[in-house]
């Protein structure tokens, strides 16, 4: 199980940790760079933090970039709601220990229209608890550029999206027109209204992800690592079952599985995978020899064909 | 897709098997090799990429899945799906059939890694080939047997070359449509290396290929080839060399200046050539001023050197001013500064390049005016560069800069992150043209040479002054401006004995 570290120990000289290797290095300058030239050349500037494996790296990146500062931007958490109790745990220690500004957002219409990802299907749910609420979130901040931990390997439309990706004021991508984004020069100019949404991680793979953070010592939120834990089969998923909002159907019964997360999302639409991955170490070479992709655990990349491409240009990450 | 077309469809196992559950242990050691596809539309560019991803066992069962889902109905006459699905991601392309943006992905084989763009054919969507091309080491150019060398595909070659890729493979696609024609192959091999040949490319492999059936990408085509024991496009991959990092001086463009507080004031950027340690003597440009590297500070540790690539954040002994959009170079070598250079470019939006047009030019961390003159466009068919006054859409051309302040670069040819640029419209925004760096232009010397020259020297604030004046500007080509300290130009000054 990853452990937390005290920050001196994380910026000792003397650390033990051996270099990164030259494809990691690579990948980390590019995402300083990334980081540094939108601090540089946006007003107001956010980070999108999700609480994942994704948002982890990014944040420690995002560290490094602006070291010995500090992080210059503050960080927004889309909160749904429905996220693993664990994940929200790990938010406001992670938000304390490194001294960060920390926007958290829900979309009211939640509470007040009852919306859950129960009563309302994971793709109405998705479009107002996340997509809708980003929107909102980003407007009342005014942000001009906002950080997301998305890689392009993860998704076909997102494989074709750029580094430095233009919004227009309400905030939808038009990926028939994307601006040219040649060498490492981005293109940041925008008017009034409009805003980029700049991802750091485009170039990584998952593996790079879990590479790094095992190099790095990254802490990370304990739901990614093998432990027995009470889960509901539904729809073809194993959802966790702790939180007592979730209502057994007719035929489901509770039963406690090893198992672990490959992605985190809210725990309703996020399937479990089994396995005995209790170390980064068995988690890195689970993957090498994975089989099925790591959104396959998604509800959301489901819906319909085209599902994400489809989010994306009305203002999903 | 059924039992029965597999089995009529594979002509080689291995051509429709799925993904096998091993994939290959990555290689760790080295830096991905960058490559792109380009070529014209339908050449099969998508096709090849899908298939390399297949067989090199990068599409897992899922989206193996989703891809013979997707394929039905689509199916070709041979029964295989298609491989191009993988790569086409948008709604649009699905629709069309065809490539519009850009698609990257990451695959590996057990001896490297690799980052491939999948750029687009039609004429249309240049940019976004130029996109790819501006970062690759490693181009694979297609041609359909059937058709041969198309002005695209001249195209694709040239930018791509301007762009500073000097590794071609040539693969000469669906060469199962011409009855695996060996003449057809070498013909066509024969007419792109003479291509490659005036562009000033020698390093080419011509393979032929079927992407569709996956003959000579992973698995050879002995089978329907044996006239063919060159490599496949695999083994070409694994050999190719990544981009070696140029070799002039120490360049540090300042993206910003790190002060958290009132003892520390860092200048951040990454290394864009040359090497730097702690004791280095550096200049700042434009300015000229002179100051001693004292630390490179990073989040882990403080460093004893830093290369090209690294994301660093330098300490200097004395108090400078250096801002955003400043470079920090070596002293022995430093890049060209000036208000005149020469440039090629692609033109990349429907607008083109229009002549003394104010746009913004970016390049590194610094953005500022320019005017751009067209002086020539390259004639794809001749290979000649003709008389121009503007650039269309997609052209190619030869350019004037002439900028309001000094402007900091070296060629293309010898460091291609200081010598690339973007223009970009300041009516729109959006970004219309690459360029790369050929050099400063004479606009003293030559023919001029023997001209009498007064070189004053001033205190700034008058010199600022006397800059403004409408006289001046008309002239400012003419006009050599180095700012410096007192001390430094006393000592220029003594220098001169006349
Ligand atoms: N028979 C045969 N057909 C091929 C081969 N390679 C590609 N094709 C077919 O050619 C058509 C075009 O292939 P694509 O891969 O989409 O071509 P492309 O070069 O990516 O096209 P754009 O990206 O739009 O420029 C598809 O129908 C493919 O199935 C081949 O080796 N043999
Ligand atoms: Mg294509």
């Amino acid at each position: 199980m990853p452990h937390i570290h005290p920050e001196t120990e994380l910026h000792n000289p003397q650390s033990t940790k051996p270099p990164l290797d030259p494809h990691l290095k690579a990948l980390e300058n590019e995402a300083i760079h990334i980081f540094r030239e939108v601090a540089a050349e946006f007003e107001r500037p956010v980070m999108l933090y999700s609480i994942g494996k994704d948002s982890s790296v990014l944040l420690h990146l995002a560290r490094k970039a602006f070291y010995p500062g500090r992080v210059p931007f503050p960080l927004l958490h889309v909160d749904t709601g429905w996220k693993f109790r664990e994940m929200i745990a790990f938010r406001d220690e992670t938000v304390e220990k490194y001294d960060l500004d920390l926007v958290v957002h829900t979309n009211p219409r939640g509470a007040v229209e009852n919306i859950t990802p129960f009563t309302h299907g994971s793709a109405l749910y998705t479009d107002i608890m996340k997509t809708e609420a980003l929107r909102q979130a980003l407007d009342a901040g005014q942000y001009d550029a906002a950080f997301g931990g998305a890689r392009r390997d993860e998704e076909a439309s997102r494989a074709k999206e750029r580094i430095y990706s233009f919004r227009t004021p309400d905030h939808r991508w038009d990926p028939r027109n994307q601006r040219p984004e040649l060498w490492n020069i981005y293109n940041g100019m925008i008017r009034r209204g409009e805003s980029v949404r700049a991802f750091p991680l485009s170039n990584w793979t998952e593996v790079d992800i879990w590479r790094y953070i095992q190099a790095e010592e990254i802490p990370i939120v304990p739901l990614y690592f093998a432990e027995k834990r009470p889960i509901v089969e539904r729809d073809g998923m194993m959802i966790l079952a702790e939180d007592p909002r979730l209502e057994l159907l007719p035929g489901e019964a509770k039963r406690e599985e090893v198992i672990r997360f490959r992605t985190l999302g809210c725990f309703p639409l996020t399937g479990a995978i089994r396995s005995n991955a209790t170390t980064l170490d068995d988690i890195i070479s689970e993957l090498e020899t994975a089989t099925v992709s790591e959104r396959q655990g998604r509800a959301i990349d489901r819906d319909q064909a085209g599902s994400m491409e489809k989010k994306k240009r009305e203002g999903y990450f | 897709m059924t039992a029965p077309a597999l089995a009529n469809a594979a002509l080689d196992e291995n051509a429709v098997a799925l993904p096998s559950q091993e994939p290959a242990r990555i290689a760790r050691d080295s830096r991905p090799l960058r490559l792109i596809t380009c070529g014209s539309v339908d050449d099969g560019k998508s096709t090849l990429i899908g298939r390399l991803l297949w067989d090199t066992k990068a599409v897992k069962e899922d989206q193996a899945a989703s891809l013979q889902r997707d394929s039905n109905g689509k199916q070709n006459d041979l029964g295989l799906p298609d491989f191009a699905l993988l790569l086409d991601g948008l709604q649009a392309e699905r629709e069309q059939g065809i490539t519009i943006d850009v698609a990257y992905r990451y695959f590996s084989t057990d001896k490297r890694s690799f980052i491939v763009a999948d750029t687009p054919g039609h004429e249309q969507y240049t940019r976004n080939m130029a996109t790819g091309a501006s970062t690759a080491d490693l181009a694979v150019l297609l041609v359909d047997a059937r058709i041969g060398l198309l002005e695209q595909t001249r195209r694709h070659a040239t930018i791509a070359t301007l762009m500073g890729i000097r590794q071609f493979v040539l693969a000469v696609n669906k060469i199962d449509l011409t009855n695996y024609d060996r003449a057809r192959f070498e013909q066509i091999s024969h007419e792109f290396k003479e291509l490659a040949l005036s562009l000033g490319v020698r390093q080419v492999t011509a393979i032929p290929v079927s992407a569709l059936k996956g003959e000579n990408v992973v698995y050879d085509g002995r089978a329907s080839m044996p006239w063919y024991d060159g490599p496949t496009l695999i083994e070409v991959l694994e050999l190719a060399t990544t981009r070696s990092a140029q070799t002039v001086g120490f360049r540090l463009p300042v993206q910003r200046v790190s002060r958290p507080g009132e003892s520390f004031r860092g200048y951040q950027g990454t290394v864009a050539g040359g090497s730097v340690k702690p004791g280095d003597s550096v200049v700042i440009l434009p300015s000229g001023m002179v100051a001693n590297v004292t630390k490179i500070v990073t989040f882990d540790l403080v460093r004893n050197a830093a290369v090209a690539g690294d994301a660093i954040t330098l300490v200097l002994d004395r108090q400078v001013d250096v801002s955003r959009g400043d470079m920090i170079a070596t002293i022995d070598s430093q890049p060209m500064t000036g208000l005149a250079f020469d440039a090629q470019l692609v033109a990349l939006q429907p607008e083109g390049i229009q002549p003394g047009k104010r746009y913004w030019l970016k390049s590194g961390s610094r953005r500022q005016r320019v005017q751009v003159q067209p002086v020539t466009q390259l004639d794809l068919k001749s290979g000649k560069w003709n008389h121009a006054d503007e650039l269309p859409m997609n052209a190619i051309g030869k350019v004037h800069l002439t900028f309001d302040e000094q402007a900091i670069f070296d060629s293309y040819e010898q460091n291609r992150t200081t010598g690339a640029f973007i223009l970009i419209d300041p009516d729109t925004n959006n970004t219309v043209a690459g360029g790369m760096i050929t050099g400063r232009r004479a606009t003293i010397g030559g023919i001029h040479a023997e001209e009498h020259r007064v070189i004053l020297s001033l205190p700034a604030d008058l010199a600022d002054q006397l800059m403004a004046t409408e006289i001046f500007a008309g002239r400012r080509e003419d006009v050599d401006i180095r700012r410096v300290n007192a001390a430094k130009a006393i000592e220029v000054i003594d220098a001169i004995d006349e």
